[in-house]
């Protein structure tokens, strides 16, 4: 304990020395964070110096291992590091897939050569990775995956298409799911491979949403050629990967229900309606807040537990499952109270009052949240069969 | 601390589950009801607790309890909701050891706590005035008489009131109802002149009282804390019982999904398990769902009593709020889920849906702890 306690002081100094002001300030919408890459851009000075700063202590991935980039933190010291970030409201100096998604899965399946050459690059924001899984015909059945690698000795020739495509038009590498044998079942003939973006063959187009943003793109592939170092884990075994990695992906999306996305809903909705001898004026949306409010609480906790159940052991993978499902509903509903809390002026789409109407992007944003990753109904499936044990299921 | 039981917890729930199926299952409570029992628990489980050490699960060692903590009790409490188990633990075990340990003098740990750690003293908290939880509205008045006070007023929904050897009377010293300070918490003697007690009986089968009090005389060392300063007293007794009953819900809500499980696995229409229908098996991977984030709440609405416990406001706020809504879900789902025979008395599961529509109730329903959060975050 004493320990702990030791190591929350240093931290504590060390953010208070190390975290520009800049960087305590609550972000102001979805895609104002630091996302790194060949191609960023950073947005301020104060941006790049936190992301240096913190990829030297190796806390962008505090409980990696220290030879790969990471800090080397126990749990509880990264609990401890996050509470500290948390007390002065620090950004997260990096939001990588990199770091939730395809860092786990390659420290689990990667060869110590794979780890070598990218979780450093990963940890300090030097590439940024998007995931090629769905396809236009493999959605919510994703194992039906078409996008085919045919062996041509030291390497594959990829061919086909992926949508949804999250920042491939931003990424410099992608983790990407393709078809190795077809005469096999479906699960049994996908492998999961690494291939950088810039290679001849491959072409993105952004996908324009409802919020009138492009997060996702449709990524084609003519004839790329992929070496065989970067598979990762064995060959026709993808699916193993890619089930251990959206378990991390369900996990990030539906940790998305815990970030407040800013100022607390009670205090906006105070500033619209007005509060009455303390209390919000409009007693029907104080209610469906302060319910909100309840259950977010009791979800971070949640996550918490599941987190202290998985390292000592007593955890079950499916519950990833159960985590994304209410996360991403939660998500969902805290930003359609934003919205009635922000009355007419959350509606207006452009100009500087709204910053361009960030909190209706925000909110239309959402709404993807329990489709990406597997759907809600999809959790909800793997539930009934893989912790209820439902027949049929 | 880790959001899980330590291998001490783990058996004492083991030891608990074990003890409470056998001593004390759902047709414990059956039979206490259809034989209008003048109890409505049953003594020689109570003698029972005393021998597991149940009853001194919070008393310190020094009067001869465990001096385990609340997470402790709220194991116990977890298993008596899996059993519907009616028994004086939270209004002896929890409430009234809380109370005299916070704010009894050591003349009144020494003459009670042994007693209450042996089995032989039972005790009822009495709060409420009107059907819905409001502790602060408290009218019940207490005015300086002589060396001691005089009570007049009323309570209502007093758990084990008309078993109760001694009541736990919170009362209005000055002010008014409406305002927190002002409040008084005083132990009193049922058999003193001027309490009347009336059993009422609940639709759960589960033991409460509307208690009346007419002039009622007691010492002034029958002051448990502070007078006039009473509130966050009796505020701590109530954030102990929110929580147990919290926990008691979460067992009550969890057994009566397992159950519901069970059924759906076994009963066939269509020629199929009816658990095989997808509109089913949405519905209860929700119902899971949301009985493991409400498990989460209400575990460290535990640890927190056990920490800090004078923090504890909002997250037993969470706790109780949580608990109330997903147990009231889970056994509404169960009675629908059971079809016909979910509705029949012979069957067990309504007795879950009874005594869940009680323990929402009891020390403040979702609503009021919602609104609670929400004050506590100044909206």
């Amino acid at each position: 304990m004493t320990d702990l306690t030791a190591f929350r002081a240093e931290t504590r100094a060390w953010l208070e020395a190390n975290c520009p002001a800049e960087m305590r300030e609550p972000t102001s919408g979805f895609e104002d964070a630091c996302w790194g890459g060949r191609k960023w851009t950073f947005q301020s000075d104060a941006q790049r110096v936190w992301l240096e700063r913190m990829a030297d202590k190796g806390w962008t991935v505090p409980e990696w291992p220290r030879e790969y980039g990471g800090g080397g933190l126990g749990r509880e010291e990264a609990k401890v590091l996050r509470q500290e970030m948390g007390r002065i409201n620090a950004r997260l100096p990096l939001s990588s897939f990199g770091i939730w998604m395809l860092g786990p899965a390659l420290l689990k399946y990667g060869t110590e050569a794979q780890k070598q050459e990218h979780l450093p690059k990963i940890a300090r924001g030097e590439i940024r990775w998007c995931q090629g899984y769905s396809e236009p015909n493999a959605g919510s059945d994703l194992a039906s995956l078409q996008t085919r690698a045919d062996d041509a000795g030291d390497h594959w020739v990829v061919n086909g298409q992926k949508i949804w495509t999250s920042y491939a038009d931003k990424a410099d590498w992608i983790f990407c799911l393709v078809r190795t044998d077809f005469s096999a079942p479906k699960h049994l003939g996908i492998s999961f491979v690494l291939f950088d973006m810039t290679l001849p063959g491959v072409s993105t187009k952004p996908i324009t949403l409802i919020s009138g943003k492009s997060p996702f793109c449709e990524t084609f592939f003519t004839d790329v050629k992929v070496s065989k170092t970067q598979l990762i884990g064995e060959l026709n075994r993808g699916w193993d990967v890619a089930k251990y990695l959206l378990g991390h992906e369900r996990e990030m999306i539906g940790a998305m229900g815990e970030v407040g996305g800013g100022r607390p809903l009670g205090q906006v909705a105070a500033e619209s309606v007005g509060l009455d001898d303390g209390v919000l004026a409009d007693p029907l949306l104080r209610a469906q807040i302060a319910r909100l409010e309840v259950d977010a609480i009791a979800f971070r906790l949640t996550l918490e537990r599941a987190g202290d159940m998985a390292k000592a052991k007593q955890g079950n993978p499916a519950f990833a499952s159960a985590l994304k499902y209410y996360g991403s509903e939660l998500n969902k509903r805290r930003h359609e109270l934003a919205m009635s809390a922000g009355g007419s002026d959350a509606l207006e789409w452009e100009g500087e009052r709204s910053k361009d109407g960030a909190a209706a992007r925000d909110w239309l944003r959402t709404k993807a949240n329990s489709i990406e990753g597997g759907t809600s109904e999809v959790q909800l499936n793997i539930i009934a069969k893989r912790i209820l044990d439902l027949p049929g299921a | 601390m880790p959001l899980l039981l330590n291998d001490e917890q783990a058996m004492l729930r083991d030891t608990a589950r074990g003890y409470l199926a056998e001593n004390g299952p759902v047709a414990q409570l059956r039979h206490l009801r259809d034989q209008r029992d003048a109890d409505g628990f049953s003594r020689e489980l109570w003698k029972g607790f005393a021998e597991m050490g149940f009853t001194g699960i919070l008393a310190p060692e020094a009067f001869g309890g465990l001096g385990l903590g609340h997470v402790e009790a709220g194991l116990v409490m977890e298993e008596i909701g899996r059993n519907l188990t009616p028994s004086p633990f939270l209004s002896t075990a929890l409430l009234a050891v809380t109370a005299l340990v916070r704010g009894g003098s050591e003349a009144h740990k020494a003459e009670h706590l042994p007693a209450i750690v042996a089995g032989d003293r039972l005790f009822a908290l009495a709060v409420d005035e009107h059907a819905k939880h409001g502790p602060h509205k408290t009218a019940l008045n207490a005015e300086r008489s002589g060396n001691g006070f005089r009570l007049n007023g009323t309570k209502t929904f007093v758990v084990d009131g008309h078993v109760a050897d001694r009541l736990i009377v919170a009362a209005r010293t000055a002010g008014s109802p409406g305002e927190t300070d002002g409040l008084t918490l005083f132990l009193v003697d049922p058999k003193t002149a001027g309490v009347a007690t009336e059993r009422t009986q609940m639709v759960d089968s589960h033991n409460a009282a509307r208690l009346a009090f007419e002039n009622v005389e007691v010492d002034a060392d029958a002051v448990l804390g502070e007078v006039d300063g009473g509130w966050g007293l009796l505020e701590g007794v109530l954030n102990v019982g929110r929580t147990a009953v919290a926990a008691e819900m979460t067992g009550a809500g969890e057994e009566a999904f397992g159950r519901t499980l069970s059924y759906l696995k076994e009963r066939k229409q269509f020629g199929k398990a009816v658990g095989e229908f997808q509109a089913l098996q949405h519905r209860c991977a929700h119902l899971y769902t949301e009985l493991e984030i409400t498990r989460s709440a209400v575990l460290k609405a535990l640890q927190t009593l056990d920490e800090r416990f004078d923090a504890a406001a909002p997250i037993v706020a969470v706790a109780k709020a949580r608990a109330g809504t997903t147990a009231t879900l889970a056994v509404q789902e169960a009675v629908q889920m059971h079809g016909g025979v979910g509705m029949t008395d012979e069957f067990d599961i309504g007795f879950f849906l009874k005594r869940v529509r009680v323990a929402q109730e009891l020390f403040g329903d979702d609503a009021f702890h919602a609104d609670r959060l929400a004050k506590l975050g100044g909206y």
